[in-house]
């Protein structure tokens, strides 16, 4: 932050004013209050800088200043130190298409992935160690071979489509996929991951998915598999075609020769594809994920079906409870039912029995009352009628009339009184129309 | 497993979430916070979602549905966000879909889907996709995949409103990286500006939203930024000012067209009168008049009329009264003097209005800067402050580990002592009623501090006396001369003519406030001897935050100087350089 001006001019030493050192303490600051700072803007992040490893500001001002010098020398510092191999230095430049351009440049720990500026680099580290002058001056001799390699494979790696086509068949960055011993002794993740990875770099699309981890959910491994199951790749096989002779004397030889590599580079292609579909089929028969998810799935839907199961054996079960309760509930009736008849009919042979037993005491009353004959012994005709009578008295009323009219007459002996009842019964039904006037002659005094 | 967790390949944004409007920003690559459209081209974003028969309509569309489709439209749900029901106000959604109880949260009863039936969106569902939204516009905007963002809240967010929201972002596929105060945001705007000069500030930074306002004032030193009192107010309020449009409308209407009936008491004609009363709000503060015109406002009756920003200003009047007090009163609660005020920031979109600039300008002294559109020619758009702020936060932090920031803003980190009176430096004369007192380091600053001050000599060199002290900042109060002052001529210069006129009568006759410097403690005495004529002293003062003091004194360009310790609990003395 920018210093205060003061403008207001600083006292003039008073006179006999001194000190040691020319410096006198005299007070402490006040007492601070605590706040919170808002953690906010380009000078809090100083601040909590400076906080977190207890710097001051002028070490602050330092570690920053080296820190941000050391970011320039780092891009200066060259990564391409990689020691020659006297075996490379012997090419001859002619077989060059069967050279590592990386290595020639030292390049070849990054390969695909070297950058332009990173082979320019090298390329510039290489010319500036093997150019023909250089050696000449150091008293070699005038090979310019190795050079001559060097500048053909800047010259391939600085053209994007050459850069491609020499990718493409790039043997030395491929990693071959592990054999299924390998694979079984664990790993899986860290041997295929390396697998994938180099294939990756002939996807046309990017970024590709990883492979991941044990921990990868269903749908990262379903898109994994999916994408590499539809790979678009742009790797092509121009580069390993047969020279077309381009003289123009022989046309037919050239236009063989032309659909000659045609021909191969679509069989290598096929070839390539059929290569990454084996290599993606063995990598999903080994992973572990693939299975571990399809018995998951298994033991969800086994799950859904044993409920499934539970459920209706629970339904069958209860139906069946419903339906001996039902039984039960049908016999108990049934069983009070029959009870009831029993006890129904019991009454009635009682109410029989008691019926006959007051048909007998009626019958015996009217033989008590002697026919209803003043005296002496009745004629037949009277018995005869009188007992007709007291049967159609019996016959008209019920069992309850019968008792009513069995007890009046109980214990009655005499004559007159047991007419007189049952004069007074043969009224009360010619009243309630049970018997016609005049049906009862004998009893109708 | 996400990318946002990997700090190179987050794209970060910033994000302002009002409860009224959105808006999101990028740093570009110059460091220049941009703000984003949306596919409307709206850089203020509605925060409402609305459904048509299952289609999500999101921001102004969103808006239009107010008036056919209110209760399918969700708005001001912010400050719902986290709150349980008993807690919240419903008022600012009365015309549109009412937040009812959800356990122990806050739901909405919407028609979603294409179905018929109504289903309960949670708040955080809602807030879920008012982001999403945003986001989707960002990564369209930017063409690339928006995951992770710095959100501005207020300041009175509780931190389960803070974990609500980071919840409800999360869902919605965004990393909130930081969550930073909405009136810090905008200090931090403004100084990010490459013109800013670093300076000690007071600011305070007044925020008139839509449905509330929140001033806040900040110590502001060396760009590191104190809040030192904050005031909220849900009463005063862009909704108010609204109000204020609506009833002279409607009234104007029952005049014109007797039979249309009063159209605040039905619902559409409301929601039709309200979304013009705001467009004519708006429209009054680039202009100086403003037309309304709604058909079929009520009754089947189009309705036209005209209002000018005088009359608007009249009406309104008693509301921009208020949010001044607000404004005094925050200023007030900080201990603080009118006078220590240095800059005061008007955020919101309602701080577009002319009237609300000149009415504080007014109430502050005449030093004081309101940085305000109608005040401020280089004043930033009031309602981009915040997200401004945020986009500019996101760039300084997307680099760093989400562990890292945690650990920059734990309390460790950021509960800073702050110094209570002012270090500053005797001028004139050494004596202590007769020097002038000069500060070097304002009272609030953060601990540990560096200062350095270059301070004149006498004109003839020589032998100096530099006598360090603290001073207390004091208000000298004088009552005027007969004649008027000055000071208060210079403050009508940029106002408008006769509605000011009353206030400044009644302002004449008052005392004249100065702001003066007493010491009330002298730290040290130190000699700088043999200066060249018209040299300069230079004087560094180095505070760490156990109050241990380090003092550097030595003339400009010259050799030499004297070193001072002044310690915290004891004193020492120590050798010169």
């Amino acid at each position: 932050m920018a210093s205060v001006q003061i403008s207001l001019p600083l006292p003039v030493l008073p006179e006999g004013w001194s000190c040691e050192k020319d410096f006198k303490a005299i007070g402490h600051l006040s007492q601070t209050n605590d706040r919170n700072i808002e953690p906010v803007g380009p000078h809090f992040l100083a601040h909590a800088r400076r906080k977190r490893h207890r710097r001051t500001f002028s070490e602050d001002d330092r570690i920053q200043a080296q820190v941000n010098v050391k970011k320039v020398e780092d891009d200066d510092d060259g990564d391409i130190s990689e020691p020659e191999d006297p075996l490379l230095l012997q090419r001859e430049a002619k077989d060059w298409k069967g050279q590592d351009h990386y290595a020639v440049l030292g390049l070849s720990k990054y390969r695909y992935k070297a950058t332009e500026d990173q082979i320019k680099k090298a390329h510039r580290k290489k010319v500036l160690k093997h150019h023909p002058d250089k050696k000449a001056a150091a008293g070699g001799t005038e090979d310019d071979q190795f050079f001559k390699c060097i500048q053909k494979a800047t010259e391939i790696l600085l053209d994007p489509v050459k850069r491609r086509q020499y990718d493409s068949v790039d043997e030395n960055a491929d990693v071959d996929p592990p054999t299924k011993k390998e694979t079984q002794k664990g790993n899986f993740y860290k041997l295929w991951g390396k697998v994938f990875d180099s294939e990756a770099r002939f996807s046309k699309v990017q970024p590709v998915p990883k492979l991941g981890s044990e921990n990868s959910t269903k749908e990262e491994v379903e898109h994994f598999y999916n994408f590499w199951y539809n790979f678009d790749s742009w790797r092509t096989f121009e580069y390993l075609d047969e020279d077309v002779p381009d003289d123009n004397e022989n046309r037919d030889q050239k236009r063989h020769v032309e659909r000659k590599n045609q021909n191969a580079r679509r069989k290598k292609k096929t070839e390539d594809t059929a290569r990454l579909r084996n290599l993606v089929d063995d990598a999903l028969a080994l992973d572990e994920r693939i299975k571990k998810f399809r018995q998951q799935e298994h033991a969800r839907k086994n799950k859904r079906r044993l409920e499934k199961e539970a459920e209706q054996k629970r339904l069958a079960e209860e139906a069946a409870k419903a339906k001996e309760e039902e039984a039960r509930l049908q016999a108990e009736k049934e069983a009070a039912e029959k009870a009831e008849r029993a006890e129904g009919k019991k009454a009635k042979e009682a109410a029989k029995n008691a019926a006959k037993k007051n048909k007998r005491v009626v019958r015996g009353a009217v033989k008590d009352a002697n026919y209803f004959h003043g005296a002496g012994d009745a004629p037949a005709a009277q018995i005869d009628s009188a007992l007709n009578d007291v049967d159609l008295i019996i016959t008209k009323i019920d069992h309850e009339e019968l008792a009513t009219l069995t007890g009046k007459l109980n214990g009655k002996k005499d004559a007159g009184e047991i007419k007189q009842i049952f004069q007074d019964e043969v009224k009360r039904l010619v009243g309630a129309s049970k018997l016609k006037e005049g049906e009862c002659k004998s009893l109708s005094a | 497993m996400s990318a946002g967790n990997d700090p190179a390949q987050r794209v970060a944004i910033g994000i302002s979430f009002g409860n009224s409007y959105s808006s999101i920003a990028f740093t570009s690559g110059e460091g220049k916070a941009e703000v984003i459209a949306n596919e409307d081209g709206d850089r203020q974003i509605p925060s409402i979602l609305s459904y048509v028969e299952g289609e999500e309509l999101h921001g102004g569309q969103a808006k239009g549905q107010l008036i056919r489709n209110s209760k399918n439209t969700v708005a001001y749900f912010r400050d719902f966000l986290g709150q349980e029901f008993k807690n919240i106000d419903p008022t600012p959604c009365h015309q549109s879909a009412h937040p009812i109880q959800n356990k122990s949260s806050i739901a909405f009863q919407i028609r979603d889907t294409e179905a018929e039936d109504q289903n309960t969106v949670s708040v955080s569902e809602i807030t879920t996709r008012h982001l999403k939204r945003l986001r989707n516009s960002a990564s369209d905007y930017l063409g690339k995949t928006v995951n992770a963002a710095v959100v501005t809240v207020p300041t009175n967010f509780s931190n389960t409103q803070k974990s609500a929201l980071n919840k409800a972002a999360k869902d919605a596929g965004i990393e909130v990286l930081q969550f930073i105060n909405e009136p810090v945001a905008a200090v931090l705007a403004y100084d990010a500006r490459p013109q800013a000069q670093l300076a000690d500030k007071i600011v305070v930074v007044a925020d008139l939203g839509g449905t509330r306002s929140d001033i806040a004032v900040i110590a502001s030193r060396g760009g590191i930024y104190t809040i030192l009192a904050t005031v909220h107010d849900y009463e005063v309020s862009g909704i108010q000012l609204d109000q204020v449009l609506m009833d002279y409308f409607a009234k104007e209407f029952i005049k014109k067209h007797k039979s249309g009936g009063d159209p605040r008491e039905n619902d559409r004609s409301l929601a039709k009168l309200k979304l013009e009363s705001e467009a004519v709000k708006k429209s009054l503060s680039i202009g100086t008049t403003a037309n309304f015109s709604v058909e079929s406002l009520a009754g089947g009756i189009d309705f036209t009329a005209t209002i000018n920003r005088t009359r608007y200003e009249l009406l309104a009047s008693k509301h921009f009264a208020a949010f001044t007090r607000l404004v005094a009163h925050a200023v007030e609660k900080a201990q603080l003097d009118p006078l220590d005020v240095t800059e005061i920031i008007l955020a919101g979109g309602n701080s577009n209005s002319p009237k609300i600039a000149s009415t504080i300008t007014n109430a502050f002294p005449g030093a004081t800067v309101v940085l305000a559109p109608s005040t401020s020619p280089t004043a930033i758009n009031p309602s981009e402050l915040s997200v401004r702020g945020a986009a500019i936060q996101a760039s300084l932090i997307q680099e760093f580990e989400l562990e890292d920031i945690e650990q920059s803003t734990h309390p460790m980190v950021t509960v800073t002592p702050h110094l209570s009176h002012a270090v500053g430096v005797l001028c004139i004369s050494g004596d202590e009623t007769s020097g002038v007192f000069h500060p070097i380091v304002d009272a609030e600053t953060p601990l540990p501090v560096r200062r350095t001050a270059l301070i004149t000599t006498p004109r003839e060199g020589g032998n100096v006396l530099i006598k360090l002290a603290e001073g207390a900042r004091h208000i000298k109060v004088t009552k005027p001369e007969p004649k008027p002052k000055k000071e208060k001529e210079e403050k009508d210069d940029d106002d408008d003519d006769d509605e000011d006129s009353d206030e400044d009568e009644s302002e004449e006759g008052e005392e004249l406030r100065e702001k003066t410097w007493k010491v009330s403690n002298v730290l040290s005495e130190a000699a700088l001897r043999g200066l060249k004529k018209g040299s300069k002293v230079e004087v560094q003062i180095n505070i760490s935050a156990d109050l241990n003091a380090n003092c550097i004194f030595r003339e400009v360009g010259g050799k030499g100087g004297v070193r001072g310790l002044l310690s915290g609990s004891k004193v020492t003395q120590n050798g010169s350089a």
